[in-house]
């Protein structure tokens, strides 16, 4: 796989996220409570709204426009919602952060 | 012509024998209560939850001041009658009031004994019985140092668990081997003693006290075996005892109590007694199920009513003490012709055990699982004979006759004459009557109709289920409506649990409180981080990551994912140098629309969130500030022009606006708090559906407040007249800051003004001044620590990692 390093693990806030701009849009980046590292389109399922902007509890994150509250491990809509957005491969090593961008590459060659 | 009824007393018996005639004949007597305790009446037996911090003083009173004056009643607080003149017919307090009756209703209740040691009467020594034991009690808590119990009761053992929830390390005495021992065997009281001790409180038993010691103050209690126990606080909760002597004096027929025949009337036929200090057929009685029982008959006496007789009755046992769960009824002594039926689990601390005589149920205890309680009362009280299940008996209810374990199922199953509240003599009939009846939905229609679950509450899961069962679907608990799906307590609860047991944290809450999930979620997190920061203002450090994204960046988000920005215009006046900062910032950031809100302000949308903190500087620069536009906090304060202008204007109501907005910006308040002060009542300010209003009038300003202009239309209401700026400031201040306390997260003011009740809020804000200040002043420091500006603060770099994006990656590969 092809391991892109964005960052380290202290960028990002606990229980927050942050964006990596990339050519296809943003990907956000999550941290949760217990150190676990998420990566997930920064785009919501239900109408687009960016959900690195949302408020992050457990392994899932409420979407700041309408509330759709999206399962960081699967991408997928929790609840009564459904729908799902793209999740990427994530590497901790340390302090630093990876996320795969072969699909990403491939799509954008 | 109206009769003239005087009461000696207010506690719960005589405030029900009321209520019970006020029904029947509401203007037969011209009532005068004298109570000795300077308050309303309240329910005492919830004085336990106060103490510990389960609930409020304000939520177990059961008559306002507002009852009496609606029922015309006349109440003397902090009287106590010293004399009763018979011949004459009247009472004189030692105030020197006096008063003359048709009819004297005695219900002095009764005074803890305190025991004849050296010692008692050292400051530190407390009793409890009333609310100033219960207020001395929480300041002694404060130390957070020792404290000596004696009395392993019920009221000792209630007093021990609230003042270890108060943070004191306390140890109970108890004269006998076990405790609770006129209430449980042996076995169950060893159980109770154990789950005692496993909240921190030590207990010792067969424990003599032979002094209290201490110079001055109390220092410790020292046993009989030589023992001395360290204490700054020695309660004592070894009994109570009528309350006789004035009804001696006045030459009443007095044994252990004031003596009274079945219909409640002492040996003066012009004089009845009842509650605690009168004795009915040799028995004096303290829970309030009988008492209840007195103030019933007394009323049907008053009114000549129906002949009613009172005839003695077990009445169960429970210990209001959260987590430890007992019940206990009737005789279970041992003796050769009673035989018994016992359950031991010893792992889940369980203990069930049922009394027999010929086959029926004398007595029982339960320990650690009481559900059961009142099916097994009904079958003592029914004399039912059990022989039939025997067998299966001791497992409860839900093992009869193949009935479902399904506890809906189980009061499903239960008779209509089936006690359900101990406390108040109600049936599950007359409760689900009342329910189809009078249309009832709620918890609070079933205790304001029938009294059920209104006194010590403990059956309140049982009216709840009789709820659901009669309405179904259609049954909505909005009473005990969850926060959000993370926890079973609701705001109220939260917010008052945060206070009493001095949570500070996010995590300390959820902990304690017990939540379901880990973390959280986005509706309860932002509504905790609220209330830390009300309620902590100078210890708690906001969270900012369970804050709603627009509170946590200082702007609005939009539908797309920008942004949009609203500087503060003080009380919507602007000027030409802002205006043109405004300008220059918009053509720079190429910002796509300008718009005027609602709020007299200028709203910049479509704003990059790369470009806010740049925004921000150049707003900076030009002296804007955060308008708040985007936080359940002090949003705008509209004004008209007012006296400087208009020739209507009667006060310089863009002054006072400007000045309110000054004062209260920055501020975290529950939801949004939109403001007007219009300069005279044409009200050109709109002040009339704001959240608070100010309407300027010749001789003042007119406080309107709980107006909406939103998914709710609805006109203020007045609060109140002031004469000066500085008055209606502080009046304004007081009223938010006790929203700010009181509100539900997101819940605006006039919903919480519904609430909480107009009189209730005019009562505390108008009419009280020093609760007005202690509000004031509390607002005041809080924003020592909310007037910050928000934007300069990430202009200058706070936050920054929001802002700009962690990485931009893979732009080389696209571009080969």
């Amino acid at each position: 796989m092809n391991w892109i390093a964005i960052g380290c693990l202290s960028d990002i806030p606990l229980r927050g996220a942050r964006c990596v701009a990339t050519p296809q849009g943003k990907i956000a980046v999550f941290r949760t409570a217990d150190d676990q590292v998420f990566a997930i389109d920064d785009h919501c399922p239900h109408k687009g709204g960016p959900l690195s902007q949302g408020i992050v509890h457990g392994a899932a994150v409420t979407c700041p426009l309408h509330n759709w509250v999206i399962s960081l491990e699967t991408g997928k809509a929790l609840g009564a919602d459904e729908g799902s957005v793209r999740t990427l491969p994530v590497k901790v090593e340390g302090e630093r952060l990876f996320i795969a961008l072969e699909a990403l590459a491939s799509k954008a060659a | 012509m109206t009769e003239k009824l005087v009461i000696i007393g207010n506690g719960m018996a005589p405030g029900r024998m009321l209520e019970h005639l006020l029904e029947a004949a509401p203007d037969r007597y011209a009532v005068t209560i004298f109570n000795a305790e300077p308050r309303v009446n309240y329910d005492r037996i919830m004085l336990s939850p106060v103490l510990s911090g389960e609930k409020a003083f304000e939520e177990i009173v059961i008559h306002g001041d507002g009852w009496y004056i609606k029922h015309g009643i006349t109440l003397y607080k902090g009287h106590r009658i010293v004399a009763i003149d018979r011949e004459a017919k009247t009472v004189t307090s030692d105030h020197g009031v006096t008063e003359s009756y048709d009819k004297l209703v005695i219900a002095t209740g009764s005074v803890p004994f305190i025991i004849p040691v050296p010692g008692k009467e050292l400051p530190g020594v407390l009793s409890y019985r009333d609310l100033d034991d219960v207020n001395a009690m929480l300041l002694a808590a404060q130390s957070r140092a020792k404290a000596v119990v004696i009395g392993g009761g019920l009221l000792g053992l209630e007093a021990a668990a609230g003042l270890k929830e108060r943070g004191m390390d306390v140890t109970v005495l108890h004269v006998m081997p076990t405790l609770m021992e006129r209430q449980l065997d042996p076995a169950a009281g060893y159980l109770l003693q154990k789950a005692v001790e496993a909240r921190g409180i030590t207990v010792v038993t067969k424990a003599n006290t032979k002094a209290i010691v201490g110079n001055g103050k109390v220092e410790g209690v020292e046993l009989m075996d030589g023992t001395l126990i360290p204490a700054t606080l020695v309660v004592m909760a070894v009994g109570i005892r009528p309350s006789t002597a004035l009804a001696k004096e006045a030459g009443l027929e007095v044994n252990r109590g004031i003596v009274v025949d079945d219909r409640m009337r002492t040996s003066d036929p012009a004089i009845m007694a009842l509650g605690e200090c009168a004795e009915v057929g040799g028995h004096v009685y303290g829970l309030v199920a009988p008492l209840y029982e007195m103030a019933r008959i007394a009323a049907a006496g008053l009114t000549d009513g129906e002949d009613k007789r009172f005839v003695h009755s077990d009445t169960p046992t429970k210990l209001k003490v959260t987590g430890i769960d007992l019940y206990s009824l009737g005789d279970f002594a041992d003796g050769e012709d009673r035989e018994e039926i016992i359950l031991r689990d010893a792992s889940a601390g369980i203990y069930k055990r049922v009394v027999l005589q010929d086959n029926r149920i004398i007595g029982t205890v339960l320990f650690g699982e009481t559900a059961d309680g009142a099916w097994f009362n009904d079958l003592k009280k029914k004399a039912t004979d059990i022989s039939e299940m025997r067998d299966t008996l001791i497992f409860g209810q839900a093992f009869q006759g193949g009935v479902s374990s399904d506890p809906l199922a189980a009061v499903a199953a239960l008779a209509d004459d089936a006690e359900i509240c101990g406390c108040n003599g109600v049936c599950k009939g007359k409760i689900t009557g009342a329910i189809t009846g009078k249309g009832l939905t709620g918890l609070d229609d079933v205790r304001a109709h029938t009294k059920a679950s209104a006194s010590c509450g403990s059956c309140t899961g049982l009216v709840e289920q009789l709820l659901k069962l009669t309405l179904g679907e259609a049954y909505n608990p909005a009473a005990v409506q969850p926060m959000c799906g993370c926890t079973s307590l609701g705001h109220d609860d939260v917010r008052r649990l945060i206070k009493a047991k001095g949570l500070k944290t996010i995590p300390a809450i959820m902990q304690e409180l017990e939540w379901k999930t880990s973390c959280g979620c986005a509706k309860c997190r932002p509504a905790l981080n609220y209330y830390l920061v009300c309620d902590w203002p100078d210890q708690y450090a906001d969270d900012y990551q369970s804050r709603f994204i627009n509170e946590r960046v200082h702007a609005n988000i939009q539908k797309d994912g920008t942004y949009s920005v609203v500087p503060r215009m003080w009380g919507g006046v602007t000027s030409a140098g802002e205006l043109r900062a405004i300008a220059d910032v918009v053509d720079k950031f190429e910002i796509p629309m300008v718009k005027v809100t609602g709020g007299q302000r200028i709203d910049m949308l479509g704003i990059r969130k790369e470009d806010l903190p740049a925004v921000w500087a150049d707003l900076g620069k030009a002296g804007f500030v955060s308008g708040h536009a985007y936080a359940k906090g002090l949003r705008t304060v509209k004004t008209c022009v007012g006296s400087d202008w208009c020739r209507f204007g009667t006060q310089d109501s863009t002054g006072l606006g400007i000045r309110i907005e000054k004062f209260m910006w920055g501020s975290w308040t529950p939801a949004k708090v939109k403001m007007a002060v219009s300069g005279c009542p044409r009200n050109c300010a709109e002040a009339t559906c704001k959240d608070v209003g100010v309407v300027c009038v010749d001789s003042g300003y007119e406080i309107h407040f709980a107006g909406a202009a939103g998914l709710d239309i609805k006109g203020t209401e007045v609060l109140g007249l002031v004469k000066t700026e500085d008055e209606a400031l502080e009046v304004i201040v007081a009223l938010v800051q006790m929203y700010r306390e009181q509100a539900r997260y997101l819940e605006r003011i006039y919903k919480w003004a519904k609430r909480v009740g107009t009189t209730e809020i005019k009562k505390q804000i108008l009419d009280d001044a020093e609760r007005r200040r202690t509000l004031f002043d509390r607002f005041v420091l809080s924003q020592k620590f909310a007037q910050v500006d928000p934007w300069s603060e990430r202009v200058s770099g706070k936050d920054k990692h929001e802002f700009r994006p962690m990485a931009s990656v893979g732009f080389a590969e696209a571009a080969e």
